[in-house]
């Protein structure tokens, strides 16, 4: 396949960005996107320019690094998948493909496509785990957990904290990755203990960091990588509301 | 010649770590707040110690290269974590799980720390729990076990096929929780390019590079731990991420700790094959697929030979044209064999012209039967998460026709000499999880890796490290304004300057290929003496053309994603040599160091217990120079060697 693309390009955290033009060329069908960007990047090196900067790492979707907008889409035109499992049979020859760095407030971008997520670790800082020190714990199976409640927890737990659910909301709320976390221990006995407490401080914290309001357009749960529903906003805000009025 | 105190506790086997604890010196808590240690890595061990020694009140800093600490490598891990829980009542005990882990690992390993990991491995399956892990479960709430190659019981915990991630996540909440404690520093995106050791001889810091400004920054601490992972990446492709890389334990091993067993290497045999020469990395499919798939090729050679021209497909197939050769070959364990003697089966088979897809190197693996006797539900249920991440890789659904599978290189077995507290012959210098070489011998069995990382850093490093900051409560604060640290900064900054002014022509990663090909071809699934004489050889020459012909782009300064690649693929270049030595060195095959001249007349493993039943700890003399060997001899006082036998029970 031949390709032509357009990538943001920005020096750093302050200069001042702009679109630039590249082709690649004779590239397989069967390599993966990010296969095609080491390809265009081995070939600026070769050239003695400066290759594209971007964020990747495990390269089969779960890490939760890789970070590409791509023709208007967070992680591309597939469904259910990152960046770097999209391949590049997804693309028609000749096509020309756009590719920017995620774009919200809190996500900075620190250098072409690479942007700074720290936020959702400090989300995580603000209550996202259950406060227990190693040791001293109960045998496994003296906390029965039904099957049902389970599953649930995992479906919010698969999230990889990537970021596509604030880059995908027109507001950049992190709506889905808060609730994700506030439901898998809401549903959980063992979360139950400081769900009051979590919930609160989580959600102060998002609209500290600078996050937007959800107004349910629902992108987040279309764009999640690990289609996480938006079943767990309804969660956390009944959570939320419990919470306060208690 | 470096001195080998493995320091093995006395008594019975069971007892060595409970008399261990109770004997271990203690940091009362008014102390542990003067006391500093470096954590590099956050991985299941380094995440977890990390975590741990924060809350017990020391001052914890951590270093991670990615931009946060939820996405170190040990998130990739899919299928499950051994324990010897003996939840479904199917005979395991600690005993048998220690048993099944030694031998899995052909007798390489040190019986004490092996069988310390299946003493505590309930202990974090509890923990886990505990902190929200969301685990498998039964209808009645109970926790559902599975099982994994090598073992007989179902004693594998899992979170579908994320439980690595989930039990990262648990890390990652445990150690949120003290860096908002403040107990815990968080430094990200940054590479640890050197250790730093004082004239006492005592490990007390890093120089590290900051991936963001590129500036070269001290940190000191009165221990170090490195759980910076292994070091598969010397192959170029492996299932490793992109940035694993082995500086860590490398410029270690240059500041005088021992490297231990390089040439154990583990090859997974349930990978995506190689599809072409750009490919970056090989993706596994997990080895719980093994529970309910059939590894299979055709039995006649016409057959396969169409498959890989396309004339034909797997599914064309009749069941009595079949040949599921591991259920031929290993009766007792059929698909569940260790993963060494699965990889190795496969290669035989392809190597002698049934293997299928196109390049001819690659086998089935399939799940018709399963989906006919379970049912597409539970094979989704089970798999889902997996079926879909090959369709996407691959563009087949695996719930149609069988998956293609290879073995690709996996993880490492080898890596620093530590001794039973997990401290390396560099005093204060502490190494825990894929970084160590302890507990798996020539091989690690499926489902281990975690268990190791997790036993390390939450039960194991938070113990043994305090036995020796003991005696180091009246040391003081550490500076980094010392002449050592001065030395080991300007020697990092001339390493890195020497690359920059290189300007030469091949581009880093095409070395990096060619040292990949090197090792695979000579260094990988099936090794001779011939071959690695002429790996070393090649690698040596290749390492030449690197420090001479090598082309970094742009400035030292900033982001340089070259620049960071060229430091490791720096690292690559010598550690792959030494693997080379080390497995020349070893004359016999064990586990997954198979040498072709040391087999049985049915082609497998022949050990040489007589020989070479020691750890290999090599010592490092000057470059280009050759490494010192020295030998911790494995002394198995309560285990029962046997030849491995997967063929009956």
């Amino acid at each position: 396949m031949d390709l032509k693309l357009k990538i943001w390009r920005q020096a750093s955290r302050d200069a001042k960005g702009k679109f630039v033009d590249y082709e690649v060329h004779n590239i397989s069908s069967d390599a993966s996107f990010l296969e095609m960007m080491d390809l265009l990047n081995e070939d600026l090196v070769e050239k003695g320019e400066e290759p594209v900067a971007f964020d990747h790492d495990c390269r089969e979707g779960i890490c939760g690094m890789c970070s590409l907008f791509i023709n208007g889409r967070p992680h591309g035109p597939d469904s259910a998948i990152t960046t770097c499992q999209l391949h590049m049979r997804k693309f028609k020859d000749g096509e020309t493909i756009v590719i920017e760095p995620w774009r919200a407030k809190p996500f900075p971008v620190i250098k072409d496509l690479i942007v700074d997520r720290s936020a959702f670790d400090e989300l995580i800082q603000a209550g996202g785990y259950i406060s227990v020190s190693t040791g001293g714990v109960p045998d496994a199976n003296a906390i029965p957990v039904s099957r049902e409640k389970a599953e649930l927890a995992m479906d919010a737990a698969a999230c990889i904290g990537c970021g596509a659910c604030v880059a995908a909301c027109k507001n950049a709320s992190a709506m889905l990755f808060v609730s994700a976390k506030v439901s898998q221990f809401a549903l959980l006995p063992q979360g139950k203990i400081e769900a009051k407490e979590r919930v609160q401080k989580m959600v102060a914290k998002m609209d500290d960091l600078g996050f937007g309001n959800c107004t349910n357009t629902y992108a987040c749960e279309a764009e999640c990588p690990k289609e996480i529903s938006v079943t767990n906003i309804a969660r956390m805000n009944r959570e939320f509301f419990v919470a306060k009025i208690s | 010649m470096a001195k080998l105190d493995s320091k093995i506790p006395k008594g019975r086997l069971a007892e060595k770590w409970t008399l261990y604890k109770e004997y271990q010196k203690l940091v009362s808590p008014a102390n542990k707040r003067k006391i500093e240690i470096i954590v590099v890595g956050t991985g299941l061990a380094g995440g977890a110690a990390a975590a741990s020694l924060g809350e017990m009140g020391f001052k914890v800093k951590v270093f991670c290269i990615q931009d946060s600490p939820r996405r170190a490598h040990s998130i990739a891990a899919q299928g499950g974590i051994n324990a010897a829980k003996n939840y479904p009542n199917d005979g395991d005990t600690i005993y048998r799980l220690y048993y099944d882990t030694i031998k899995g690992g052909d007798y390489r390993a040190r019986e004490a720390n092996t069988y310390r990991l299946a003493e505590v491995s309930n202990n974090i399956i509890d923990q886990c729990v505990a902190q929200g892990v969301p685990f498998a479960r039964e209808y009645g709430g109970y926790l559902a076990n599975r099982s994994f190659g090598g073992a007989q019981v179902s004693r594998t915990f899992y979170a579908r096929g994320q439980t690595g991630q989930q039990l990262l996540l648990g890390a990652y909440g445990a150690l949120s929780k003290e860096i908002k404690k403040g107990s815990v520093e968080l430094y990200t995106r940054r590479e640890m390019l050197d250790l730093v050791v004082m004239k006492d001889g005592r490990a007390r810091g890093i120089i590290v590079r900051n991936l963001f400004t590129g500036e070269i920054e001290r940190y000191s601490a009165h221990a170090v731990l490195i759980a910076s992972g292994g070091y598969g990446n010397v192959f170029f492709l492996s299932t490793n991420a992109m940035t694993l890389n082995g500086g860590a334990v490398w410029q270690s091993y240059k500041r005088g700790a021992l490297f231990a067993n390089p040439c154990f290497v583990q090859i997974h045999p349930t990978c995506i094959p190689v599809h072409g020469d750009y490919q970056s990395k090989l993706t596994l499919m997990s080895e719980s697929l093994r529970n309910d798939g059939r590894i299979w090729v055709p039995k006649k050679l016409e057959d396969a030979k169409k498959i890989q021209k396309g004339e034909m497909k797997g599914i064309d197939i009749p069941e009595e044209d079949r040949d599921y050769y591991l259920e031929r070959r290993y009766p007792a364990f059929g698909n569940l064999v260790p993963r060494d003697v699965a990889s190795r089966a496969a290669k035989e088979r392809c190597d002698a012209g049934y293997g299928v897809g196109k390049t001819g190197l690659a086998v089935f693996l399939d799940f018709k039967d399963a989906i006919e006797r379970l049912g597409r539900d539970v094979i989704e249920a089970r798999y889902g998460n997996l079926f879909q991440m090959y369709e996407k890789i691959v563009d087949e659904n695996p719930y149609e026709v069988p998956m293609r599978i290879y073995p690709a290189i996996h993880y490492t077995m080898g890596g620093l000499w530590v001794d039973y507290e997990l401290q390396s012959n560099i005093p204060g210098l502490f190494v825990a999880g894929e970084a160590n070489f302890s507990d798996h011998g020539a091989n690690r069995l499926g489902a281990s890796a975690l268990m190791q990382g997790l036993a390390d850093g939450y039960f194991i490093i938070p113990f043994t490290m305090q036995n020796y900051l003991a005696d180091q409560i009246a040391v003081g604060e550490i500076t980094t304004d010392s002449e050592e640290f001065e030395k080991v900064e300007k020697e990092v900054k001339d390493r890195i300057d020497k690359l920059m002014s290189i300007k030469g022509t091949e581009t880093v990663d095409s070395i990096h290929k060619r040292l990949g090909h090197i090792m695979w071809d000579n260094v990988g699934m099936s090794r001779n003496k011939e071959g690695l004489e002429k790996a070393i050889e090649e690698i040596q020459a290749l390492r030449k053309e690197f420090w001479t012909n090598v082309k970094v782009p742009g400035k030292k300064d900033g982001i340089n994603l070259e620049l960071e690649k060229a430091l490791r693929v720096a690292d690559f270049l010598e550690l792959g040599e030494l693997m080379a030595r080390d497995a020349l060195h070893r004359e016999e095959s064990a586990g997954g160091h198979f040498r072709e001249e040391y087999q049985t007349e049915e082609g497998e493993a022949m050990r040489n217990d007589q020989d070479f039943m020691y750890v290999a700890a090599w010592e490092y003399t000057g470059d280009d120079k050759e490494p010192k060997l020295n030998k911790e001899k494995l002394v198995y006082e309560e285990t029962e060697i046997k030849q491995r036998n997967y063929k009956t029970a």
